[in-house]
């Protein structure tokens, strides 16, 4: 997933070194973990890396809620990789932030007394089968879209871990697709329970862009960087533009009476999502925000026996060894 | 010999048996992928993802078998998503509940040590397809045992937490784990034809896999030889597999005949 409303850092480096770095950027260059950064660069960074890690882990929960309950066990085994997927997203992309110096425990911690955020779309509840649908379609299509051009930001391990983690969600996207279908092509109850998830994930799915560029104060730095490259609006309208005919060969309406086709720009004109909304979410008062930061508290708390004896184990067999030697 | 019994009745007990075979991995399967997304580390998220994700395969081949062998039309889903209870052949140690991370280790521990041998033994299956889904399964199985055996040797040995987490969890099992070496007419039957060994056969080498685990986990084994029975051949479940099905089955039962 990704990272919405990341701040660029303020950064009061030597303008001599500030501007070669710009000069490496513009030139298409990858920064590498050792390279000399701008401290805001890095702190904008571990603060977008670090939230897309926390999207993926936190992401997990709410498809992870339809695991036991799958309907097939194709569906099952399918489901579970999907959300081992996440996992091992999680997993590359903490190891990204942590090149930049900051640790996975670090980051988790930051997570869980709210000092780290995570995409907005995870707060919202998954009720039925077809929600395992509407979140492959619309939140892993939304995802792709933030995430194929960011294979060309600027740091290279988290270029890199985008492409491999690209691959992965576009087949995610077809997984939902499939489900999305199954359920149009399925009786009655089916095809109410498709139109409902589409119903209540579309304006969610729209807000994973971020608010509308003239609210986004905080991007040009970011894209100067090249830590962020399109903007909010560019990427949502992309998405808008695709989702749209993949709605109708599906025979679902989505929920926009304003949604109309403009010959002239060549582009659907859509209705913006309630902000104000998005805002109540990200500020912590969306609909599973409690639940879903209690959910990792606990994962955490009740995990903290096995890490500890993990480290203990490796210690003492660290010492054996070396008594042995 | 197979040649002297009545088809119809090595039939039914080669059903029975595939369905010991399809439920253990299904259930073992389905308890573990309920650690998805909350298990205590990332690694260990992932990895214990791939041990449910290899179990629900080999269910799809067990129980894709045990229809087949039926006769009655019966899909793997059907067999998965429309029993009830008492027509479950698992071990009761497979459907009790997670608890914590350590029992559910120390569970897979002990079942992987059985399932090793197991699988290898049934490769030489008179029964092909028998044979051909052993030799699958088995790769996956023995991958399964050397990351079970090092994490409950790691636990045990950890802290004082853990070690004490990791002898209930033992303790708890213990009862439970007779039951993977029951006999009764199917396993006669299925070893008379070549189908399988008797499972007690199996239990020197399972005991010295556990017992030298356990060691180095520096756990004791307990004294009780008492075995809970009743899964595998379904007379009596634990209360535990009627939520789970509850769970598992729940939109094939609510939505009869929808294709998903």
């Amino acid at each position: 997933m990704y990272a919405q409303m990341v701040k660029s850092e303020a950064t009061k480096d030597d303008p001599a070194k500030l501007a070669a770095f710009q000069v490496r950027i513009d030139a298409g260059e990858k920064i590498e973990p050792k390279d000399w950064m701008p401290e805001g660069y890095r702190k904008t960074l571990i603060r977008q890396v670090g939230q897309h890690a926390h999207s993926e882990i936190v992401g997990q929960l709410p498809e992870g809620n339809w695991i036991t309950r799958a309907p097939t066990l194709e569906r099952k085994a399918n489901l579970l990789a999907k959300v081992q997927d996440e996992a091992g997203h999680g997993l590359y992309l903490y190891c990204a932030a942590e090149t930049l110096g900051v640790s996975r425990d670090e980051m988790t911690e930051m997570l869980l007394d709210g000092r780290m955020k995570y995409s907005s779309i995870f707060n919202y509840p998954t009720l039925t089968w077809a929600d395992m649908g509407a979140v492959g379609w619309l939140v892993d299509g939304a995802a792709i879209m933030n995430q194929v051009p960011l294979q060309r930001t600027s740091y290279g391990p988290y270029a890199r871990a985008m492409v491999r983690v690209c691959k992965e969600e576009s087949f995610h996207q077809r997984q939902g697709f499939h489900i999305m279908m199954a359920m149009v092509n399925g009786n009655a109850e089916q095809k109410r329970m498709a139109q409902d998830a589409l119903n209540r994930t579309w304006y969610p799915a729209l807000m994973m862009f971020g608010p509308s560029d003239k609210d986004s104060v905080h991007s040009s730095q970011s894209m100067a960087w090249k830590i962020k490259i399109n903007t909010n609006d560019e990427l949502r309208q992309k998405f808008v533009d695709e989702t749209v005919p993949q709605a109708e060969y599906l025979g679902l309406t989505i929920p926009d009476e304003g949604l109309t086709w403009n010959e002239e720009t060549g582009h659907y004109d859509y209705t913006e999502p309630d902000w104000n909304e998005f805002f109540d979410v990200i500020s912590g008062n969306g609909p599973c925000n409690v639940d879903r930061l209690s959910a990792r508290q606990k994962a955490w708390d009740d995990g903290a026996w096995l890490r500890d004896a993990m480290t203990a184990h490796a210690a003492k067999k660290a010492t054996r060894n070396l008594a042995a030697e | 010999m197979a040649g002297t019994s009545n088809p119809t009745q090595i039939d039914g007990q080669l059903f029975e048996f595939l369905l010991r075979q399809g439920d253990n991995v299904l259930v073992l399967g389905h308890r573990t992928s309920e650690w998805c997304g909350v298990a205590p580390a990332l690694e260990e998220d992932i990895a214990l993802t791939n041990t449910a994700l290899d179990l629900i395969g080999q269910t799809q081949l067990w129980l894709g078998y045990a229809g087949e062998v039926e006769g009655k039309g019966r899909s793997a889903n059907d067999l998965a998503f429309l029993r009830d209870v008492y027509d479950f052949r698992n071990v009761l140690m497979l459907e009790v509940p997670n608890e914590d991370f350590g029992r559910t280790l120390m569970r897979q521990f002990l079942f992987d040590a059985f399932q090793v041998p197991w699988l290898t033994a049934l490769c030489a299956s008179s029964n092909q397809n028998v044979a051909d889904i052993a030799a699958k399964s088995v790769k996956e199985a023995i991958y399964h045992l050397d990351r079970s055996t090092e994490t409950v040797i790691a636990l045990g040995d950890g802290t004082e937490e853990s070690n004490a987490r990791m002898q209930s969890a033992l303790d708890y099992l213990w009862p439970y784990v007779g039951e993977l070496f029951g006999e009764d007419d199917v396993d006669k039957a299925m070893h008379e034809a070549g189908v399988a060994p008797m499972p007690a056969t199996l239990r020197g080498d399972w005991e010295t896999t556990v017992n030298s685990t356990l060691s180095q986990a520096c756990l004791t084994l307990p004294d009780s030889k008492f075995a809970h029975s009743g899964g595998r051949t379904g007379f009596r479940h634990t209360e535990h597999l009627g939520h789970m099905l509850a769970t598992m089955q729940t939109l094939q039962r609510s939505y009869p005949g929808a294709a998903w």
